[in-house]
């Protein structure tokens, strides 16, 4: 079970992340959409159980990040433990790309994805 | 549609089958109208968040175990579109000063494309971002946003930013919805083009 957590610690985020730095940032987006896969339990961490029961609908690291009030990186960290343990899943970003060739753009995002997104945009 | 308020304080869930979140960055200058424009075309609010991010600084000393880090904190904003059931687009604003670029090189991986937003009263404040793009090959095009102020034709502005003749350049006001949204479909066309035309290149 997790210690529970003092607001008062001078270093905060420090004590959310339990002192970890460093996560897999490539596994998970900015635009990575979370999906709570359970409730709340009693004596998770304040952050897990805000992630959870913001999560019930698909929500984007990015807004995680803005409802807690809290930089990128350690709301990749915090969801971390939730994905390990399967209490969210991540749904992500899935951009079909056309294989380059020399001199120009690395690589594009395929017409039809492109197309779609016109689309919705047209249809706004 | 929900009133000011309601949208203000409850931000509206995305579907629950979305599936698949993509980005565009709209970049440029101090107060060249980024947030406007997302706020403008955006179903929810402007939300801003932070990123921290450290990295080694010149003159790493590996037999002394010194590092030279230095830590930089960007705020940006962003909003988001739904396109359909499935597909969620999300649009940050992002500074487009050079000291902020190695976190958007990160940041923003995988977006789809840019829009480089320029005021021309300070046109030199959108060279870096330009450049940068064009550098990283994310493909962008430039929009002007109307401030008033002397005229100068698009073709000036073209000049004036060495601006390459496939990269489309528009007029905007990114306090209109229509405005700016023309803006997002102009950015979105270009890329189709790009991409078909790579398509049926063997
Ligand atoms: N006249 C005019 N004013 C605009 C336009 N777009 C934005 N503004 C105004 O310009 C000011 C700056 O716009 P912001 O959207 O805050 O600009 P920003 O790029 O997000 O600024 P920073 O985040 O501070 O760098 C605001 O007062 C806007 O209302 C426009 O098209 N025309
Ligand atoms: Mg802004």
């Amino acid at each position: 079970m997790s210690p529970r957590l003092d607001d008062e610690d001078p270093d905060r985020l420090y004590t959310v992340t339990g002192g970890r730095s460093r996560v897999d940032a490539g596994a998970v987006d900015l635009v990575t959409l979370i999906v709570s896969e359970s409730e709340p339990s009693t004596g998770m961490q304040s952050e897990h159980v805000r992630i959870l029961t913001l999560c019930r609908r698909p929500t984007a690291v990015v807004e995680i990040s803005a409802d807690l009030g809290m930089p990128v990186s350690v709301v990749k960290i915090l969801l971390c433990d939730l994905l390990d343990t399967g209490a969210v899943t991540a749904r992500h970003p899935s951009v079909t790309r056309v294989s380059s060739s020399p001199g120009v753009h690395p690589s594009l995002p395929d017409p039809e994805l492109l197309k779609q997104v016109l689309v919705g945009l047209q249809n706004l | 549609m929900d009133s000011r308020t309601s949208d203000r304080d409850v931000r509206t869930p995305l579907r629950s089958t979305a599936e698949n979140g993509l980005k565009i960055v709209i970049v440029g200058g101090f107060g060249v109208g980024k947030t406007t424009m997302v706020r403008s075309v955006s179903e929810i609010r402007p939300l801003s968040t932070e990123e921290t991010m450290t990295r080694a600084g010149v003159g790493i000393d590996d037999a002394a175990g010194v590092q030279d880090k230095t830590t930089t904190t960007v705020a940006f904003d962003f909003g988001r579109i739904s396109l359909n059931d499935e597909m969620v687009l999300y649009l940050f604003g992002a500074p487009g000063q050079e000291r902020f670029w190695f976190l958007w090189d990160q940041l923003f991986a995988g977006t789809l494309g840019a829009v480089v937003l320029v005021d021309t009263r300070r046109l030199a404040d959108s060279w870096y971002a330009i450049d940068r793009l064009e550098h990283h090959g994310t493909p962008f095009i430039v929009a002007r946003n109307d401030f008033g102020g002397p005229q100068h034709t698009l073709e000036q502005v073209r000049d004036a930013l060495d601006l390459s003749p496939e990269v489309p350049l528009v007029d905007c006001d990114a306090r209109s919805r229509d405005s700016s949204k023309a803006v997002l479909i102009a950015l979105v066309e270009h890329l189709h083009a790009l991409s078909s035309a790579r398509e049926t290149t063997p």
